[in-house]
C-alpha cells in the first residue's frame, strides 16, 4: 500500500473537519471538527516523516498532540462557562466578538 | 573637562522626582507639590552647574559634556548625549520654566491624592524627556525621546484639560504621530545611507555624507515635515489652538513654550546639518511658508475671541519668524532664531500664565467677558502689559533683539520676505493692544470688584519671567555668546557664508 | 542746487571718548529710569512720596545735562563730540551693536530741552494731578518717558535710537490712555501706537538697509560709508527713515493720531505731544543729514511732507472748537515747518532745530496754560464755553499771551527769529521750488496768526459763555511758576539765540553751516514785511470774526470747508475705509477659513478614514463560523497562488 493513500486519508479527514466547523452550530460539535483537523494534520506529519525517513514530523506530531490536549482543556472550559451563562452551546449565540 | 555625566544626572533628577511623587506614601501625599517643586529646583541647580562646565570658546568638537555608551549595537544605536550652545540655552530655558509651571499649576488639581500626584509626576517626566531630546547626539535616541514626549503631554491634556480635552488631546497625538512616523522612515533610511556599524546613528557619523540628491531630499522632507508639525507652521498648525485652549495654562506653557521648540531645534540640528544640499534646495518654499506663517498667524490672532487661542496664534506667527531666521542661512538670522526660541519660551509663558490667572478669576476665556480689569487687578494688568509688549517685540524687552536679528539676517538674502515679515510688527501691535484694551480698559467691572489681585504665590510665578524679559532685553550678550559658535558650526556644515555688505566695513574713520 | 548742498554739507567732526563730567552722561538715563522702576515696582508705599521722588530725579538729570553742556561750551568747537561706551548690547557676529552714547552739540541741545521742559512739567503735574488717585503711576510714566526720550537723542547708533523711539511711543501710549476707564481714551492710545508701528516698519527697514549696505548701524560708520553708496539706496534709506519720522511727528499721511492723543492729561500733551516726542522726527532727519544730503529725492519728499502738513494742520486748526485739539493741529503745523526746514538741506538744519527749541517753549507754555484753563473750568475744553477769562486768570492770560505772540512770529518774540528764518530759507533755490514751498510757508504763517488769535480771543476775551456752575480761579503756585518760566523762554529765547548767531555756530560742528551766497528769490526785508503783513491780516480777521461779533455757544453748521476741517479733512474716514474695514473683513474671513478650510480639510480626512473603518467594521459580525470561513478562504487563495506560481 502506497504511503500516498495516507495523505489522501489525511486530506479527506481535514475536509470533513473543516466542513463540520463551518456548518454545525453546536460548539461541542465544532470542537470535534477542530480535533479532526488537528489529527488529520498529525497523520500528514507522520506520513511525511515516514516518506523522508526523518523523525522531525513525528516529533512535531507529538507537540501538536500536547497542544491539542491543552486546547481541549481550555476550549471545553470556555464552552462550559458560555453554556452556564446562556443555557445554549450554539456558536451563533456567542457573537459578541465584534466592535 | 571632567568626565562627570552631567547630562545623565540632569535627566535622572526629574525622573527620580516623578517616581517619588507618583509613589508617595499616604502620609506624605499632601506634600506632593512641594516635593515636585523641590526636584525641579534641584534640576535647575544641576543645569546651572553643568552650564558652568560649558566652554563658550575653545571647546573641542561640536558637542560638549559628551557621554557615549553602546545601547543596541546591532542597529547602530548608542546612548550618546552632548550639548552645543543651542541645546544648552534651550535646556536652561526649559529647566527655568518647569519650576515656574509647577508653581503656576499649584491649584490646578486642588484635592490631594493620586490624581494630584499624577499631574505633577507627569510634568516631571516631561521635563526628563525634554532634557533628553535636546541633549541626544544620536538620531535614534533623539527619535525615541521625540515620540516619548507625546505620552505625558497626551495625558496632561486628555486627563486634566477643559471641556473638549479628549478631542484636543487626540488631535494633538494624531498630528504628532503622523509627523513622527514620516520621520521614522527618514531615520531608518538615513541609517541605511550612512556608514552603518554599531555607532551608525551618531550625528557626527552622519554629518557630511555624500548621498544621492533625490534620497537626500526625501529624507530632508521626512524630517522637516515632523518638525514643521511640531513647530507648528502654516498649514499644519491647527492642532495648536485646540491643544493650547484645552490644556491647563501650565501645560500650555510646557507645550508651546518648550515642546514646540523641538521643531525649530530639530530644523537646525538635523535638517540643516545632515542634509545641507537638500536644505538649500528647499529654502525658497520654506521661506514662503514661514512668511505666510508670520502674517497668517498674526491676522488670525487679531480675529480671535478666546484668549488661549489668541496666544496660540501669536505663537504660529512667532514660529514663522524662527523658521525664517533658520532658513535665511545667515549667521545673524541663525543667532536671532536661536535667541528667539529662548525669548519666546519666556514671553509666551508669561502670557499663558497671566491669561490663566484671569480665567481662574473670571471663569471665562472669552475676551468680551472682560472690561476694565486694570482697575481691580492692577498688578496682573501691569505684568500682562509687560508680557504683551515683549510679545510685540518692544525694544528693551527680550523679543526685540531676536526678532530684529531674524529680520536683519533674512534681509541680507531675501529682501522681499524680510519686508513682508516686517509688516508683522504692525499686526503684532494690533493683536496685543486690542486684546489689552478689550480686557483691561474701560469702566470698572463692579460685579467683580472684590476680585483678589495677584497672590504671593503668583508673584513668585511671574517674577522670574519678568526678570528674564527685562534682563535679556537689555543684556542678551551672555546668551548670544553661547549661541554664536554653535550657529557658526551649523552654517559651516551647510556650506554658506554671509553676503558681505555692499560697502566695505573697512571704511576709514570708523570707530567701534 | 544739488551740488551746492553737497558742497555745503561737511562731514561731522571726529568724535573722541568721553572724559571728565561727560563720562557721567549715563546718569542722564539712569536717574529717570531708576525713578520709573522705583515708582512702578515700589507699590502703594510710594503713593505719597513717589511724585516728589520723580520730580527730583528729573531735575537731577537736568543738572547733569547742564554740567555737560557747560563743559562742552568750554571746549574747542572741534572737540565737542564725544562717545561714551556703556556695554555691548547685541554682539551678534557681524551685526554688533553697542549701547553707547553720543554727546555732541545737537544731542546736548535736546538733552537740555527735554530735561528742562520735562522737569518744569513734572513740577506742574504736582499741582495738576493733585487729586488723582493714580498719581504714582502717572509720574512713573513721565520718568519713563524722559529716560526713553534721552535714549533717542543720546544714542550713537540707529538701533539704540530705535529702542528709545519705541520707548517714547510706549510712554506716549501709556499716558494717552492714562484715564483708561474711558474707552475712547484707551482707543486713542492704541491709535497712536498703531500709527507709530507703521512708522517703525520704516525704521526697521532703514536699519536693515544700512546694515546690508554698510555693515554697521552707528552714526559714524554710516556717515563715513554713505558717500560710497548709490543714490538709489540712500534715497530708499532716507524715505524709510522719513516714514518713521512721519509717524512719530504726526506728519502727513500718518498724522491722524495726534488729535486723539489729546485724551491724555494736559501736562502729557505739553511735554510729549508738543515739546519733545513729536519733534523726534525732525531730530532724526537732522541727525541723518549726511544721508539726506546725498539723496536729493528723499530731501524733496521731506520738504513736500513738511509743506503739506504745515498747511493741513493750519487748516484743521482754524475749525476746531476743542482747545487742546486746536493746539494739537497747530503743533502738527509747526512741526511741518521744521520738517520743511530740515528737508531744505544745510541752510535749514540749524533753523529746524532752532524752531524746534523755541516751539518747545512756547507750545509747552500754551498747553500748560490750556491745562490751567481746564483746571479752572472743570475740565471743559470747548472754547465756545470760555470767554472773558483774562481778568480772572491774569497769570495764565499773560503767559498764554506771550506764547501766542511767539508762535505768530511777532517781533521780538521767539517765533519771529526761528520761523521767519525758515520762510526765508524756503524761498531759496531755483525753478518752481522756492515759489511753491516759500508761498506755502508764507501762507501758513498767515493762517497760523488767524487760528491762534481765534483761539486766544475765544478763550480769554469776549463775553463769558460759561455754564452756570463754573467758578474760574487762578491755578496754584506749582502750576503757575512753570508757566511763567516757559513764557519768559517764549519771549526771550529767540532774541538770545537767533540774531546773535549762537544757535548756528553751536550746531555747526554737527550739521555743517550754510555757506553764504544763498539769496532768497525775494529779498529778505520784503519777505519779512510780507510775513508781518499776513500775520497782521490774520489777527485782524480773527478779531473781526471772534471778538467784534459774538461767538455762538453752539457751533454753526458752517461752510463745506469748515465742516471738512472739523472732521480733520476726513483723515479718520479715509483710514477707516482704506485699512480698518477691509482689515476687519480680512481677519474675519481668515478665521472662518482657518476653522472651515484648513482645519476642516484635516477634519474631513479624519472623517473619511473614520467612515472607511466603519464600513470595514461590518465584516466583523461576531459569528465564529464566518471567521473560520474567511480563514479557510485565505488559505485556499494562498495555496492556489503558490500552485499557479509554480
Amino acid at each position: 500500500m502506497s504511503l500516498v493513500n495516507y495523505i489522501y486519508l489525511s486530506a479527506i479527514l481535514f475536509a470533513i473537519g473543516s466542513a463540520v466547523v463551518l456548518v454545525r452550530r453546536n460548539a461541542i460539535v465544532v470542537f470535534m471538527g477542530v480535533e479532526l483537523m488537528l489529527n488529520a494534520t498529525n497523520l500528514a506529519f507522520v506520513t511525511f516523516a515516514r516518506m523522508n525517513g526523518q523523525l522531525d514530523g513525528q516529533a512535531i506530531a507529538l507537540f501538536v498532540m500536547v497542544v491539542a490536549a491543552a486546547e481541549v482543556v481550555v476550549g471545553l472550559a470556555i464552552i462550559m462557562s458560555i453554556y452556564r451563562a446562556r443555557r445554549s452551546a450554539s456558536v451563533d449565540d456567542a457573537n459578541l466578538l465584534k466592535l | 573637562m571632567s568626565s562627570f555625566p552631567w547630562l545623565t544626572v540632569l535627566g535622572a533628577v526629574p525622573l527620580v522626582g516623578s517616581a517619588v511623587v507618583a509613589l508617595l506614601p499616604k502620609g506624605l501625599a499632601g506634600r506632593a507639590r512641594e516635593i515636585a517643586l523641590g526636584f525641579a529646583l534641584v534640576t535647575l541647580g544641576v543645569a546651572i552647574a553643568a552650564a558652568t562646565q560649558f566652554q563658550t570658546s575653545g571647546g573641542s568638537g561640536q558637542f560638549q559634556l559628551v557621554e557615549k555608551h553602546s545601547w543596541i549595537p546591532e542597529f547602530g544605536v548608542s546612548y550618546a548625549l552632548g550639548v552645543d550652545g543651542i541645546a544648552l540655552v534651550l535646556i536652561l530655558m526649559s529647566v527655568v520654566l518647569v519650576p515656574v509651571c509647577l508653581l503656576a499649576a499649584w491649584n490646578d488639581v486642588p484635592e490631594t491624592g493620586r490624581r494630584q500626584q499624577g499631574y505633577f509626576a507627569l510634568m516631571l517626566v516631561l521635563e526628563m524627556f525634554i532634557i533628553g531630546v535636546f541633549s541626544s547626539t544620536d538620531v535614534f535616541l533623539f527619535y525615541v525621546f521625540f515620540e516619548a514626549m507625546l505620552v505625558p503631554v497626551y495625558f496632561l491634556i486628555g486627563s486634566f484639560g477643559g471641556e473638549q480635552r479628549h478631542y484636543a488631546a487626540v488631535k494633538f497625538l494624531l498630528y504628532s504621530l503622523v509627523g513622527g512616523l514620516v520621520m521614522l522612515v527618514a531615520v531608518i533610511a538615513l541609517y541605511l545611507y550612512g556608514p552603518g556599524g554599531s555607532e551608525g546613528f551618531l550625528i557626527e557619523r552622519l554629518t557630511g555624507l555624500q548621498i544621492d540628491p533625490t534620497a537626500e531630499r526625501l529624507m530632508f522632507l521626512g524630517f522637516f515635515f515632523a518638525f514643521a508639525v511640531k513647530a507648528p507652521m502654516w498649514p499644519v498648525h491647527t492642532w495648536l489652538p485646540d491643544a493650547a485652549t484645552e490644556a491647563k495654562p501650565a501645560t500650555a506653557v510646557l507645550l508651546v513654550g518648550i515642546l514646540d521648540k523641538v521643531g525649530t531645534f530639530g530644523m537646525i540640528r538635523f535638517c540643516l546639518q545632515l542634509f545641507p544640499d537638500a536644505s538649500r534646495w528647499a529654502t525658497p518654499v520654506i521661506i514662503v511658508l514661514a512668511v505666510i506663517s508670520v502674517i497668517y498667524g498674526a491676522l488670525l490672532a487679531i480675529g480671535q475671541t478666546d484668549m488661549m487661542r489668541l496666544i496660540a496664534y501669536t505663537s504660529v506667527s512667532h514660529f514663522g519668524f524662527m523658521v525664517l531666521g533658520i532658513f535665511a542661512m545667515t549667521t545673524v538670522g541663525g543667532y536671532g532664531s536661536t535667541l528667539y526660541m529662548v525669548n519666546h519660551g519666556f514671553t509666551t509663558a508669561a502670557l499663558f500664565i497671566i491669561a490663566g490667572m484671569l480665567v481662574q478669576r473670571r471663569g471665562s476665556k472669552f475676551i468680551p467677558d472682560y472690561t476694565g480689569w486694570q482697575r481691580i487687578t492692577p498688578v496682573i494688568a501691569g505684568v500682562f502689559l509687560l508680557a504683551g509688549m515683549s510679545t510685540l517685540a518692544l525694544p528693551g524687552l527680550n523679543s526685540f533683539v531676536s526678532e530684529f536679528l531674524v529680520l536683519v539676517g533674512t534681509f541680507e538674502r531675501y529682501k522681499a520676505a524680510a519686508i513682508i515679515a516686517t509688516l508683522g510688527i504692525v499686526l503684532a501691535a494690533l493683536y496685543i493692544l486690542l486684546w489689552y484694551m478689550r480686557t483691561m480698559t474701560g469702566p470698572k467691572p463692579e460685579q467683580y470688584a472684590g476680585t483678589k489681585d495677584m497672590s504671593h504665590r503668583e508673584r513668585w510665578v511671574v517674577a522670574p519671567l519678568v526678570i528674564v524679559m527685562l534682563g535679556l532685553g537689555v543684556y542678551p550678550k551672555p546668551v548670544l555668546d553661547v549661541i554664536r559658535p554653535a550657529v557658526n558650526t551649523t552654517l559651516q556644515h551647510v556650506g554658506v557664508t554671509d553676503p558681505p555688505p555692499s560697502i566695505g566695513t573697512t571704511a576709514e574713520g570708523s570707530t567701534k | 542746487m544739488h551740488t551746492l548742498i553737497t558742497l555745503a554739507s561737511s562731514e561731522p567732526a571726529a568724535t573722541s571718548a568721553a572724559t571728565g563730567v561727560t563720562s557721567y552722561a549715563w546718569l542722564l538715563l539712569a536717574f529717570p529710569l531708576f525713578g520709573a522702576a522705583l515708582l512702578l515696582f515700589g507699590g502703594r508705599v510710594l503713593d505719597k512720596a513717589g511724585p516728589m521722588i520723580a520730580v527730583l530725579l528729573s531735575w537731577a538729570a537736568c543738572v547733569v545735562g547742564v554740567l555737560i553742556a557747560i563743559s562742552m561750551m568750554g571746549a574747542d568747537p572741534s572737540d565737542r563730540s564725544h562717545t561714551l561706551h556703556l556695554f555691548s548690547w547685541v554682539p551678534a557676529g557681524t551685526f554688533d551693536v553697542n549701547a553707547s552714547l553720543l554727546l555732541d552739540p545737537l544731542s546736548i541741545t535736546f538733552v537740555l530741552l527735554v530735561t528742562f521742559v520735562g522737569s518744569l512739567i513734572h513740577v506742574y503735574s504736582l499741582g495738576y494731578m493733585e487729586g488723582d488717585s493714580d498719581k504714582r503711576r502717572f509720574f512713573a510714566y513721565l520718568n519713563l518717558f524722559v529716560a526713553a526720550m534721552l535714549t533717542v537723542v543720546l544714542s550713537d547708533n540707529y538701533l539704540m535710537l530705535y529702542a528709545g523711539w519705541e520707548g517714547v511711543g510706549l510712554a506716549s501710549y501709556l499716558l494717552i490712555g492714562f484715564w483708561y476707564h474711558k474707552p475712547a481714551y484707551a482707543s486713542a492710545g492704541n491709535k497712536a501706537f498703531f500709527a507709530n508701528r507703521v512708522g517703525d516698519v520704516g525704521m526697521s527697514i532703514a536699519i536693515m538697509l544700512m546694515f546690508v549696505e554698510f555693515g554697521r548701524t552707528d552714526f559714524a560708520g554710516v556717515n563715513a560709508a554713505a558717500s560710497q553708496a548709490s543714490e538709489g539706496i540712500l534715497t530708499a534709506i532716507g524715505l524709510m527713515l522719513l516714514l518713521g519720522a512721519c509717524a512719530k511727528s504726526a506728519q502727513f499721511p500718518l498724522q491722524s493720531w495726534l488729535g486723539d492723543a489729546m485724551a491724555g492729561p494736559t501736562p502729557v500733551s505739553a511735554l510729549i505731544h508738543a515739546a519733545t516726542m513729536v519733534t523726534a522726527g525732525v531730530y532724526l532727519v537732522v541727525r541723518s543729514h549726511v544721508l539726506f544730503d546725498l539723496a536729493p529725492t528723499a530731501q524733496l519728499v521731506v520738504v513736500i511732507v513738511g509743506a503739506v502738513t504745515l498747511l493741513y494742520g493750519a487748516v484743521v486748526g482754524c475749525a476746531k472748537d476743542d482747545l487742546k485739539k486746536a493746539l494739537a493741529a497747530s503743533t502738527m503745523s509747526q512741526i511741518g515747518y521744521m520738517m520743511l526746514a530740515a528737508g531744505l538741506g544745510p541752510i535749514g538744519y540749524a533753523f529746524a532745530i532752532f524752531h524746534l527749541l523755541t516751539h518747545g517753549f512756547f507750545k509747552a507754555g500754551m498747553f500748560l496754560g490750556a491745562g490751567s484753563v481746564m483746571h479752572a473750568m472743570d475740565d471743559q475744553v470747548n472754547m465756545r464755553r470760555f470767554g472773558g477769562l483774562a481778568t480772572l486768570m491774569k497769570i495764565t492770560w499773560v503767559t498764554f499771551g506771550l506764547g501766542w505772540l511767539a508762535i505768530m512770529g511777532v517781533p521780538p518774540f521767539a517765533g519771529f527769529w526761528s520761523k521767519d528764518k525758515i520762510i526765508e530759507a524756503a524761498f531759496v533755490g531755483e525753478g518752481w521750488r522756492p515759489w511753491v514751498f516759500g508761498l506755502a510757508a508764507l501762507i501758513g504763517a498767515g493762517i497760523t496768526a488767524f487760528y491762534m488769535s481765534r483761539l486766544f480771543f475765544m478763550t480769554f476775551h469776549g463775553k463769558r459763555r460759561w455754564t452756570d456752575d463754573q467758578h474760574p480761579h487762578e491755578a496754584p503756585l506749582s502750576m503757575t511758576v512753570p508757566m511763567i518760566i516757559l513764557a519768559v523762554g517764549s519771549a526771550g529765547l529767540g532774541l538770545i539765540l537767533g540774531p546773535t548767531g549762537i544757535i548756528t555756530s553751536w550746531l555747526e560742528p554737527v550739521v555743517g553751516s550754510a555757506e553764504g551766497g544763498h539769496e532768497p528769490v525775494l529779498s529778505v526785508p520784503v519777505l519779512t514785511v510780507l510775513t508781518l503783513l499776513l500775520v497782521a491780516a490774520g489777527i485782524a480777521l480773527a478779531w473781526w470774526r471772534y471778538l467784534r461779533e459774538s461767538v455762538p455757544v453752539v457751533a454753526p453748521v458752517g461752510s463745506l470747508a469748515t465742516r471738512a476741517a472739523r472732521r480733520d479733512l476726513f483723515q479718520d474716514d479715509i483710514n477707516e475705509g482704506l485699512f480698518m474695514r477691509p482689515g476687519i473683513h480680512l481677519t474675519r474671513s481668515l478665521v472662518f477659513a482657518d476653522n472651515k478650510g484648513i482645519d476642516g480639510g484635516v477634519g474631513g480626512l479624519a472623517a473619511f478614514v473614520g467612515g472607511l473603518s466603519a464600513r470595514a467594521r461590518r465584516v466583523q459580525n461576531g459569528f465564529v463560523r464566518s471567521y473560520a470561513l474567511t480563514m479557510l478562504g485565505g488559505v485556499v487563495v494562498i495555496l492556489g497562488a503558490l500552485w499557479v506560481v509554480q
